[in-house]
């Protein structure tokens, strides 16, 4: 029996969640679904109207968010619904299982942007000025809304009433990266550079260090009995 | 030399009491049997002994040749079966298996797996999702998972559960193996059972 490194067994537990994933797609169906309704029910109301980066950005994030809130919380719920958490919870420390799930969601919500993102452009006939910026902000801002996301699933998984508290704990949490990440969407929509979407991405790379470091210092109480 | 040591263990869930002043040693080569009218807290003792639930009072020490052994140091060394903990029922029994060693840092030894397969009566399964299993092959597909990296402590709530009398008759022979040179720990009102319990737990309601 070795020793495993915390990121070696992270990665075995994200490899099972994907596996149990890929053959129940839950999750997958939940966060695609909605963002592709999302998508169409926009792009129907607003018909042939050309929108301003202003009102582009906030409904790219609105989507990415709801969407989002919808799936994301699965990774935990299901082990509880399923009576797994405590399996786990015998198999591995904590910070392992927070880890693993966060890095299922990263890879998760990722998927879904490269899908939607540019469905999202097309369909609204959006021109992106600076795409390494705005690849950037969308990328670093996912980083976050992942964080939060894992954090407050391992919260609601031991509750009733989930899918409700879900979104609610999760909106106040994610507004830093709600804000930075529609200011530094629409700067780099508009052809705004590096250094002028600077201080977005430090406030959305900051905010995800900070979100990790405080969900690993505090999982062990959120998932401890 | 392994030990589990408890002392004057409490549980109160809100004002409820459900035991207090547990007291216990169970070392290597021993067993302890956990009896008691249903809500006595069986499955709560057990489940404080392997970690998943803190107790309301008292302290619990694991020790492995005499060093404190701590929550984040027990996985590999520790086995449960209890009606309450479950497989990924959406996986096939591989699939559990190889998930179960590799996070357990063992290394993944398909030989053993079918032998342990064949031993519980599972020959022919290992590649059929856990769904599709009855309770009774579930129960005995908990134990090839609590076995496998062949644990110095095992824990067992309702040994035999849903097993049939071929099933039971392995439990049987593997509880007297476990506790001839491991620990063993059985939470049980069988009285076929309790006599596998060198020190016994009578726990009131």
């Amino acid at each position: 029996m070795k020793k495993l490194s915390l990121i070696h067994s992270a990665y075995i537990v994200f490899l099972k969640d994907l596996h149990v994933e890929f053959r129940s797609r839950y999750a997958v169906n939940a966060i695609f679904l909605f963002a592709i309704t999302t998508l169409t029910a926009i792009s129907f109301s607003m018909g042939p109207i050309r929108l301003r980066s202003e009102i582009l950005a906030p409904l790219l994030w609105i989507i990415l968010f709801f969407s989002s809130m919808s799936g994301l919380a699965h990774i935990f719920v299901r082990e509880e619904e399923q009576q797994t958490a405590d399996t786990l919870r015998l198999l591995t420390s904590p910070n392992v299982v927070f880890l693993g799930k966060w890095f299922f969601n990263m890879v998760l919500l990722f998927s879904l942007e490269i899908l939607i993102v540019p469905v999202f452009l097309a369909m609204m006939g959006a021109v992106v000025g600076s795409p390494g910026p705005f690849i950037v902000v969308i990328f670093i801002g996912s980083l976050g809304l992942a964080s939060v996301a894992t954090l407050i699933a391992a919260i609601i998984s031991q509750a009733s009433a989930k899918g409700a508290l879900f979104a609610v704990l999760a909106f106040p949490i994610s507004l830093p990266v709600l804000i930075s990440g529609i200011h530094g969407t629409q700067l780099s929509m508009n052809g705004g550079t590096f250094s002028e979407g600077m201080p977005d991405l430090q406030v959305l790379f900051s905010f995800s260090i900070v979100i990790l470091t405080l969900s690993l210092l505090l999982f062990e109480f959120i998932w401890r009995k | 030399m392994w030990t589990v040591e408890a002392t004057d263990i409490c549980q109160r869930f809100n004002r409820r009491l459900i035991f207090e002043k547990v007291s216990f040693t169970v070392s290597s080569g021993h067993s302890l049997v956990i009896s008691g009218p249903n809500g006595s807290g069986k499955t709560t003792l057990v489940k404080i002994i392997c970690q998943l639930l803190r107790p309301t009072a008292g302290r619990l020490l694991i020790k492995g040749d005499d060093k404190i052994v701590t929550p984040h140091e027990i996985y590999p060394y520790l086995g449960l079966v209890g009606p309450y903990l479950q497989l990924y029922t959406s996986l096939t029994a591989f699939e559990n298996y190889s998930f179960f060693s590799r996070i357990r840092g063992c290394t993944l030894d398909i030989p053993e797996f079918k032998s342990l397969m064949e031993r519980w009566g599972l020959k022919n399964r290992e590649f059929d999702e856990v769904r599709t299993f009855s309770s009774g092959m579930m129960q005995r597909l908990k134990y090839v998972m609590a076995i496998m990296h062949k644990p110095e402590i095992l824990l067992v709530d309702e040994p035999t559960a849903n097993l049939d009398e071929d099933g039971s008759e392995i439990v049987y022979e593997l509880m007297e193996s476990q506790k001839k040179d491991k620990v063993l720990i059985l939470a049980t009102n069988e009285p076929e059972e309790l006599k596998f319990g060198d020190e016994k737990i009578i726990l009131n309601s």
